[in-house]
């Protein structure tokens, strides 16, 4: 919100009087009109831009958690295949506190959840959530910058502080876990129907193979779009810059117009991959091995040879929750070793917990059959439990230096997914 | 007095309806499309007229793919309709209202529901092509799911209700006895057809093709659930640019451009039709 002193009307009011071309117009000294244009003027659409927000005042914290009391009742936002249906975790966790969960998998896409909420958020309403887990990237860093996130109070996460690991304690994009501490990591790859497909998919030129045509799925976030389009290019996309985003584009643009893409996806894509619309597509790493745990099918995920990008899904609390105290409780509650252990069991994503590891192991030994190979697996899974050579294929999402430079990028890619 | 005020008493509550809930967002709508900004420092009005010009250059392919999408629907559903209607009308007897009624039923279904549900039936290795595809009859990467042909089977699918009504109105009307005048007066059955029922049959063709052609081609649920990205329509590019990259003045100009372009184009309709006004025709 701009400062404004007193008794001046909006500046977006002004600057809309004083406009030169406006002024010229000389249909608009009828009054008539001129009222329609101050009504036009008037109806600016105000940001919430707070430069400084990566840097809090030191008591906004004490700020915004005095006088917060609990309500019992966590409102949950979060994404489809993120945790067992069974909810399990949350079960215990209503045993263990009294505290409702009201647990929703409303996200699926980072683009339309921002659009989604901006608006109330932008007037100070309350979403209808307490938590919500978004993924870093370009939508986290505008929650951010538009001061939509609560500070967190770290004393109120001692699970955290302790289970952590060192890596997930120091990301670039919240340094210092101001707003957010992780959900889940997960790795962008491709997924495939070997089925279908009679040969083993390595690399990301997979993605443009002609024999594929009309069933090659692509994710219609930008970012993940534009990531791929570089990689296959060999481009990095950290250190990218316009003219590379271009020549992605001119890429991903061949692939569509020569007919091998299908769609671009939003979480839908696995519903399209069981449905057998995309024989190969981009992939989430633990989405796989959920849909072939639930329904039997046996699609492969692989890390391309060109590379893979990691991502980090993190726990926020929006300033307007109305229940904040609940919800912090919770987010320190799956840093309990044995919840993160029961978490990465069932979605098979990166966990931030590594003591979760020795968990699912013995978690593994009292079971039995089936479930006890699964468990090892997930305990040995590079998906779950990534090495450093692992890390070292993958890239992490680009950090934007503005608005504009962000802007730019968005201008490029999406006319790709927009058809 | 009071017998004066009468009509202007009875016009208020449609009248303020319409001020708040038409004019109050085409005005927001308007300011929006001349604004520049971004989501997170907020969009101010500078009077920019360059976003139409960025918006139309942009997405061009995807507006002139919507109107003729929904002007081949449009076509498709006059030649669907148009039969079902003159059954209903002159061979319906007294089971016409039944008739009608299953023409509807349907039609108590969400119509996002239906469509997804049409997804099913054709999806690749659904019930449908599923056998087809493991008899050899069609290869393994056919597909009709994301396909022109799909998309535009579903707006027909959709909108056939719009076309069957107006046009079973029109031909209800009809005077048999006009028909038995042609007739007696040596006409085939073919010229009886031509000359004078078709003609008055026209009113509600037009009143079909405004309640068609018009959502049809701003439509975007067809499209985004059985289409691909090759079908992309304009209704969904407005969607996506408002409800994914909160980009409002472009989704706001190329709301605009749609509307005028729908408009220019049901008057050019009109006038090709004949002298009759528009809106006199389409309040029958």
């Amino acid at each position: 919100m701009p400062p404004s002193p007193g008794n001046l009307p909006d500046p977006a009011l002004l600057r809309g009087l004083t406009q030169r071309r406006l002024g010229r117009r000389d249909a608009l000294r009828l009054s008539g009109l001129s009222a329609l244009g101050m009504a036009l003027a008037a109806c600016g659409v105000e940001g919430q831009g707070e430069p400084a927000a990566s840097a809090p005042p030191a008591d906004a914290v004490a700020k915004y958690w005095t006088g917060k009391t609990s309500t019992k009742k966590v409102d949950f936002a979060c994404w489809p295949l993120y945790m067992d249906p069974e909810q399990p975790e949350l079960k215990k966790f209503t045993e263990e506190t009294g505290i409702k969960v009201n647990y929703q998998e409303v996200i699926q896409e980072m683009a339309p959840w921002f659009a989604k909420v901006q608006p109330q958020l932008a007037a100070n309403q309350p979403i209808g959530y307490d938590l919500m887990v978004i993924t870093n990237g370009i939508q986290f860093k505008q929650f951010k910058d538009s001061g939509f996130l609560a500070p967190l109070d770290h004393s109120k996460l001692p699970n955290y502080a302790k289970n952590a690991a060192p890596a997930y304690k120091e990301e670039a994009f919240d340094k210092g876990n101001v707003y957010s501490i992780p959900w889940a990591s997960g790795i962008t790859g491709i997924a495939y129907d070997p089925a279908k497909i009679k040969r083993p998919i390595t690399k990301l030129a997979d993605l443009w193979d002609p024999a594929f045509k009309g069933k090659v799925g692509m994710f219609s976030d930008t970012q993940e779009l534009g990531n791929f389009g570089m990689m296959v290019l060999n481009i990095d996309p950290d250190a990218s810059k316009a003219d590379d985003w271009k020549k992605a584009a001119e890429k991903l643009k061949e692939q569509k117009d020569k007919g091998i893409i299908r769609n671009y996806y939003d979480q839908s894509y696995i519903d399209a991959l069981g449905k057998g619309e995309v024989w190969i597509t981009q992939a989430w790493s633990g989405d796989v091995f959920q849909k072939n745990v639930s329904d039997g099918t046996n699609f492969k995920f692989v890390i391309p040879e060109e590379g893979g990008t990691i991502w980090t899904d993190n726990m926020t609390i929006p300033v307007t929750a109305a229940s904040p105290l609940d919800a912090i409780t919770l987010m320190d509650f799956f840093y309990r070793t044995d919840m993160a252990a029961s978490l990465a069991e069932y979605i098979n994503y990166v966990t931030p917990v590594p003591s979760a590891r020795d968990q699912i192991r013995k978690d593994a030994e009292e079971a039995s059959g089936e479930d006890k190979e699964s468990l090892e697996q997930v305990a040995d899974s590079p998906l779950v439990f990534p090495t450093e050579a692992d890390y070292a294929r993958l890239n992490y999402y680009r950090d934007f230096a503005s608005a504009a430079e962000q802007q730019e990028y968005q201008r490029i890619f999406e006319p790709i997914v927009l058809g | 007095m009071r017998r004066r005020l009468a009509p202007y008493l009875l016009v208020l509550p449609g009248g303020v309806w319409l001020l708040l809930f038409f004019a109050v967002p085409m005005v927001t709508m308007l300011s929006l499309s001349l604004q520049q900004g971004d989501i997170v420092n907020g969009y101010v009005f500078t009077g920019h007229w360059q976003t139409y010009v960025d918006a139309i250059s942009a997405y061009r392919t995807q507006l002139v793919r919507s109107l003729m999408y929904g002007g081949i629907a449009t076509i498709v559903l006059i030649v669907v309709s148009f039969p079902v209607a003159y059954w209903i009308a002159f061979y319906g007897g007294r089971r016409k209202p039944t008739y009608l009624l299953l023409l509807l039923l349907p039609f108590f279904v969400s119509f996002v529901l239906r469509t997804i549900s049409w997804r099913y039936i054709l999806t690749d290795d659904g019930f449908v092509l599923g056998p087809l595809k493991d008899s050899g009859l069609v290869g393994a990467s056919f597909h009709i799911l994301g396909t022109p042909f799909a998309v535009i089977a579903g707006l027909v699918y959709n909108f056939l209700p719009f076309m069957v009504l107006p046009v079973y109105v029109a031909l209800e009307r009809i005077d048999p006895r006009v028909v038995e005048a042609a007739r007696d007066l040596y006409a085939s059955p073919a010229t009886t057809f031509r000359k004078v029922i078709f003609p008055l049959a026209l009113p509600g063709v037009f009143a079909g093709v405004l309640m068609t052609f018009v959502p049809a081609s701003s439509d975007y649920v067809n499209s985004a659930v059985l289409g691909s990205s090759s079908t992309t329509m304009i209704g969904q590019v407005i969607q996506a640019q408002y409800l994914t990259n909160s980009d409002y003045p472009t989704a706001s100009a190329l709301s605009f451009t749609l509307m005028a372009v729908l408009l220019i184009g049901v008057f050019a309709y009109a006038r090709a039709l004949g002298t009759e006004d528009v809106m006199k025709v389409a309040a029958r």
